[in-house]
């Protein structure tokens, strides 16, 4: 059988026992990528020779009786916001076209360390702002149960790399739902950590105070391991927690829930929530309440305004971080005829450099800052932003963790938001209050809908710093669907490649 | 409806730095009358005794040890310039000639 349908944590075992050496396993993936990537189009890049000497050092180390971390040489798609030395990194941007940074971030050093194999860069919304990934200026990533739908966004490369078989691990980034609404619409697990668990140092930046890295996988275990490999404290970001990280994968293999009090957010179902989402929804609550968990509803009553706060707290620290983008010290540079002034040359680039959502984000942000306007629209937004977190507050007092659906839909087709932005920005509605907290959020399927036969993303919300309770709960869910389909949810995605 | 007018979406290009075609400002002094109409709604639910939270940590100033530590060679700065001139990023005019 050929390892791309293997686990992440099935691999490791089998390269720990030299079953399988690493650079077996990365051509497979390669191979993989070569015959499926033409209809998904999930890699803006793909780093073969690179990943193949990573694996073959692997293999040498293993050879000489080495002892190496669980993921060694384990292949692993690397979203393109996140620098990795030497290797291209676009953003999903015009603006960063053939910059290579000269240094690897945080999550690319502490992958390198545990021997994971970067396979390529993967595809996003242009900056991480979107939610179906049609936004990147290097045309769209195509979900792969239907290639006509969208995998989710910004991160829908990376899931649907996964999703694909492409790889079994994925790296993702989170500012409203990134890498939950994708791991929602083609079936996978993704993960958002607490703020500050995963460091943001060479993460290119869209909004400070709400991005954050985080895992994405096929199973919760693999995500498990993953976050464990890249989380904890890092002195090149001062918004790291300087704490232990927690047992992840410990908690991913309790499988027992008993005595645990699970919330269901009664503002986050509903009016615009699908029928089928909402069934399938219903059908994990029963499995968690027969595995042992008290089930409660728990009221947040701020979270409608979620929403409307999230869209001027992004745009604004957005239009401010991509002040960066000048022109002046990397990316692209337009109109430098030697005649006309920087501020001309700046103007220029921009208006090329950037796509549609990024403009209309950086004005909504530059206009929401202004005086006159600051109070009424990014002061409000931050007073709401303190309602969420005392909404939450409240609830965990309740429950040791939050669970609702992580989006309202399925998958929708290509093309039909494109032109519509609120509409699109009501994919995020149940996943943005998470990242507004700073508390942990994680989507794992929960089925498939059934009046399209598309998968249905549950999610789970831990407290702050307590991340191993989605984990528990996570794993909890994962094996009692799991022993009651026979079979995971991507066993019956279409088959792809050459027909 | 919060309206925005195409002058006011000029003025924030030009704040930002982007130049605009006409028919670009047309749009998008449209989506943003829609857009700030719906996130309006901020302003209705939030009193005066609700301070604002800007970030989910309440982390104050925080410092490391004032110890000089390897950083980027100037050939690494340098490696992405979109022009350079000898161990200098080179850049358009900033002050007019005049």
């Amino acid at each position: 059988m050929s390892t791309i349908h293997k686990s992440a944590s099935e691999l490791g075992a089998a390269l720990a026992a030299q079953e399988i050496s690493a650079v077996e396993v990365a051509k497979e993936h390669l191979a993989r990528i070569r015959e499926v990537d033409g209809q998904v189009h999930a890699f803006l890049h793909i780093d073969e020779a690179g990943a193949l000497s990573q694996a073959e050092a692997i293999d040498k180390r293993r050879a000489t009786g080495e002892k190496l971390p669980p993921l060694a040489g384990v292949p692993l798609a690397l979203k393109d916001v996140m620098t990795q030395a030497g290797i291209p990194t676009t953003c999903g941007s015009k603006m960063l076209e053939g910059w290579r940074p000269p240094y690897d971030s945080t999550v690319v050093t502490k992958l390198k360390e545990n021997g994971v194999v970067i396979l390529g860069k993967t595809n996003m919304d242009e900056f991480a702002m979107g939610s179906s990934t049609e936004n990147s200026a290097y045309g769209p990533t195509h979900n792969p149960w239907d290639l006509t739908r969208i995998p989710g966004g910004s991160g829908g490369g990376s899931a649907a790399a996964l999703a694909a078989f492409e790889a079994p691990l994925a790296i993702g980034t989170d500012t409203g739902g990134s890498i939950r609404q994708p791991a929602a619409v083609t079936g996978t697990v993704g993960v958002k950590p607490t703020y500050g668990a995963v460091s943001r140092y060479g993460l290119v930046a869209f909004s400070s105070s709400l991005d954050q890295a985080g895992p994405c996988a096929r199973t919760v275990l693999d995500t498990a391991l993953l976050h464990e490999a890249i989380a904890g404290f890092d002195p090149k970001d001062s918004t790291s927690i300087n704490a232990p990280v927690g047992s992840m994968v410990a908690a991913a293999k309790k499988h027992d829930v008993k005595g645990l009090k699970i919330g269901i957010v009664k503002e986050l179902s509903g009016e615009g929530y699908q029928a089928g989402v909402k069934q399938r929804f219903d059908e994990a609550i029963a499995a968690l309440v027969d595995a042992g968990a008290e089930i409660v509803e728990v009221s947040a009553p701020n979270f409608e305004y979620a929403l409307a706060a999230y869209y001027l707290i992004a745009p604004s620290e957005c239009s401010s971080n991509l002040a960066r983008f000048d022109s002046m010290r990397y990316g692209i540079r337009i109109g430098d005829d030697g005649q006309k002034s920087a501020e001309e040359v700046m103007r220029m680039t921009r208006e090329v450099g950037f796509g549609k959502e990024v403009k209309r984000r950086i004005i909504l942000g530059t206009y929401a800052l202004s005086s006159g306007y600051y109070d009424a629209y990014y002061g409000s937004a931050q007073k709401v932003r303190t309602l969420i977190k005392r909404d939450f507050e409240a609830a965990f007092t309740k429950a040791d963790v939050l669970v609702s659906p992580t989006c309202p839909t399925t998958a929708f087709k290509i093309g039909e938001k494109a032109d519509d932005p609120l509409a699109m920005y009501l994919n995020d509605i149940a996943t943005i209050p998470v990242n507004m907290a700073g508390i942990g959020g994680m989507s794992l399927p929960c089925g498939l809908a059934p009046e399209d036969g598309l998968p249905v993303g549950f999610q789970i919300m831990s407290p702050a710093m307590k991340d191993e309770l989605m984990y528990q709960v996570g794993g909890t869910l994962e094996a009692a669907l799991l022993s009651k389909w026979g079979k995971p949810l991507l066993a019956d995605a279409p088959a792809l490649g050459a027909k | 409806m919060a309206a925005i007018s195409r002058d006011e979406v000029a003025h924030l290009a030009r704040l930002a730095r982007i130049e605009m075609t006409d028919s670009e400002l047309d749009h998008l002094a449209g989506e943003m009358g829609v857009i700030l109409g719906a996130v309006a709604r901020v302003q209705e639910v939030a009193g005066a005794d609700v301070p604002p939270t800007s970030h989910p940590l309440d982390v104050k100033n925080v410092y490391r040890p004032d110890v000089v530590v390897p950083s980027l060679t100037n050939e690494q700065a340098l490696s992405g310039a979109p022009a350079k001139d000898e161990e200098r990023f080179k850049v358009p005019q900033i002050l007019g000639e005049e």
